[in-house]
């Protein structure tokens, strides 16, 4: 570990993160979107989660705002942006130029989400604080939980932005090819509606799509109500999901604008 | 370490790319290229100068044949090779939205071994540009910063895709320079580049490029010796191609007439210049526009062009 972080491989990835760090705080429109977006929409969901019977299910609004909050981050501060700097990079020749030199290429991934993944981290540590001192959250009952759900889903989201823009030409059809992942995550993962709201068998598919075992861990360890079974599913599922998209990632990701 | 780089360090045998539509852009090259040359692979747009060094920088891989740079297939072996080769692409590359300075300490924090970024930059006369943003640099300061970053690892080889186009005289001056101090102190360098007088001049080697295959090889002497001079003039008033001496005689191997305009080429230049100005003298007529030149690179590129156009 410490030869990662203080080797010629962290010193390389320290070098690209902070210029991508630099990059991302001269994208106004990028930052607009990282910090603005997961600290306004849970505050949209409130009034739907009053009506919720959120008792019945062992939830709570804290809990709910906060993943609703965390969801969000991993969707705007983490896949959305990140869609946008891997696209925009590619076509300046910038990923290009990278793999003249000695990083490897996934260490240019890695170096290039690193910021997104970290503002995502940050974050999520902000909203837990501000749930369980502003609206009651308490303290989650199975940190470790809470902190592998969130470490699986900044991972995935950050290889879920790299295989979208593999598809992706230009930074503005990023709004368009990040759309579907964000509202099916949206809806179907827990972020707005807790999957325990979905009609049973919707919500068994629902279960499975790439974001639900992220925010099921987190909220799960947040209220302390998951069974060994069920963590070792959303482990297992989330497991799949990373596989899948790092594996996707190798094959099929562009490193040069096409022709 | 390795047992032939201090023979070849650069070493190409029946290359070949194909791109995914089946183009084939390189069709079976082979070079070598020694510790401490210049060599430069001149050709047209499009004749496969940019797909080669791709290959060599280990980019893509090839189609068939084979490559090694220090002894290594730089595609299949990349960590070994890229710490000791530097790259400046033919375009881009950088964000536009960091400073020069912030760009270098970026590139230096990838590299092993790198000297200090304001070093590279004052290389290429850099240093005073360094705060401002790269989407305000002109197409020339971008080239030379691209230049600056592939020299900040001190590079055993030197891979340069087009390194002074769109330099202005000056800019490409000193880069000849710069180029020419890296190779005597012991840097090998492959440029790719389509002006004549940038191979003519800096290359120790050279090789023309033509529809993906190596049409010609050698110093610039070699390549230029075995073509043929040219001689050009206009016609008299009244006078025809006929009334001329004998072309045979004069030693001229080919002619070619274009209204009153007329070329010739030959391979003996004295006889045949001799002979067509006693001739002049003595029918006492002016040629006009005469123009008497001896086997360049030019010529030698021309041919090349030339013949394919006379197969097609």
């Amino acid at each position: 570990m410490s030869a990662v972080v203080f080797g010629p491989v962290g010193r390389r990835l320290r070098a690209l993160a902070r210029a991508e760090l630099t990059l991302l705080g001269r994208n106004r429109s990028a930052v607009v979107m990282a910090l603005l977006m997961p600290l306004s929409l849970p505050l949209s969901v409130r009034p739907a989660v009053d009506q919720m019977d959120l008792k019945a299910k062992g939830l709570s609004v804290g809990t709910v705002m906060l993943t609703a909050a965390i969801g969000f981050s991993f969707l705007f501060a983490v896949y959305t942006s990140l869609v946008s700097a891997y696209v925009a990079r590619r076509e300046e020749l910038v990923l290009k130029r990278l793999r003249t030199g000695e990083l490897d290429d996934a260490e240019i991934l890695t170096g290039t989400a690193l910021p997104a993944v970290c503002l995502g981290f940050a974050q999520a540590v902000l909203f837990g604080v501000g749930c369980a001192v502003l609206l009651d959250a308490g303290a989650p009952r199975a940190p470790y939980l809470t902190i592998l759900g969130l470490l699986s889903g900044l991972v995935l989201c950050a290889a879920l932005a790299a295989l979208t823009a593999s598809f992706t030409r230009t930074t503005e059809s990023a709004q368009i090819t990040a759309a579907p992942l964000v509202f099916v995550s949206m809806f179907g993962s827990g972020i707005m509606i807790p999957t325990e709201f979905l009609p049973d068998r919707l919500a068994s598919v629902c279960e499975l799509l790439p974001l639900s075992p992220a925010i099921r861990l987190v909220r799960g360890g947040w209220t302390g109500q998951l069974s060994a079974y069920e963590v070792l599913g959303a482990v297992v599922t989330a497991l799949a999901w990373t596989v899948v998209a790092v594996f996707a990632v190798r094959r099929w990701f562009r490193w040069e604008p096409r022709r | 370490m390795d047992t032939n780089e201090h023979e070849h360090v650069i070493e190409v045998t029946d290359l070949r790319r194909v791109y995914g539509g089946g183009f084939e852009a390189v069709r079976g090259i082979s070079f070598s290229v020694g510790r401490g040359e210049i060599f430069a692979l001149l050709g047209t747009n499009g004749a496969g100068k940019t797909s080669t060094v791709e290959l060599l920088e280990g980019l893509a891989r090839p189609a068939g044949g084979r490559v090694r740079v220090l002894g290594h297939d730089p595609y299949e072996e990349r960590a070994a090779v890229r710490p000791r080769t530097g790259v400046m692409l033919q375009e881009g590359g950088f964000p536009s939205e960091l400073t020069v300075a912030e760009t270098a300490r970026m590139w230096a924090g990838c590299v092993s071994g790198a000297r200090p970024e304001q070093e590279a930059l004052a290389l290429v006369g850099l240093r005073k540009r360094a705060d401002i943003r790269v989407k305000q640099l002109s197409g020339g300061e971008r080239r030379r910063l691209d230049l600056a970053l592939a020299l900040l690892g001190e590079p055993e080889v030197l891979f340069l895709d087009e390194p002074t186009t769109g330099l202005d005289a000056e800019g490409r001056r000193d880069t000849w320079e710069l180029v020419r101090a890296l190779r005597d102190g012991g840097t090998t360098v492959l440029l790719t580049t389509h002006y004549l007088e940038e191979a003519e001049g800096l290359a120790d080697r050279l090789a023309i490029l033509h529809d993906g295959r190596i049409a010609a090889a050698g110093t610039p002497a070699e390549v230029t010796a075995g073509r043929p001079s040219r001689i050009s003039f206009r016609l008299p008033d009244g006078y025809f191609l006929g009334d001329l001496p004998p072309l045979g005689e004069l030693g001229v191997c080919g002619h070619e007439v274009d209204g009153d305009v007329v070329r010739l080429r030959t391979r003996e230049l004295q006889r045949a210049a001799t002979g067509l100005l006693v001739w002049a003298e003595g029918a006492q007529v002016e040629l006009r526009g005469l123009d008497v030149r001896s086997a360049s690179l030019e010529e030698a590129f021309l041919g090349i062009a030339r013949k394919q156009e006379v197969a097609v």
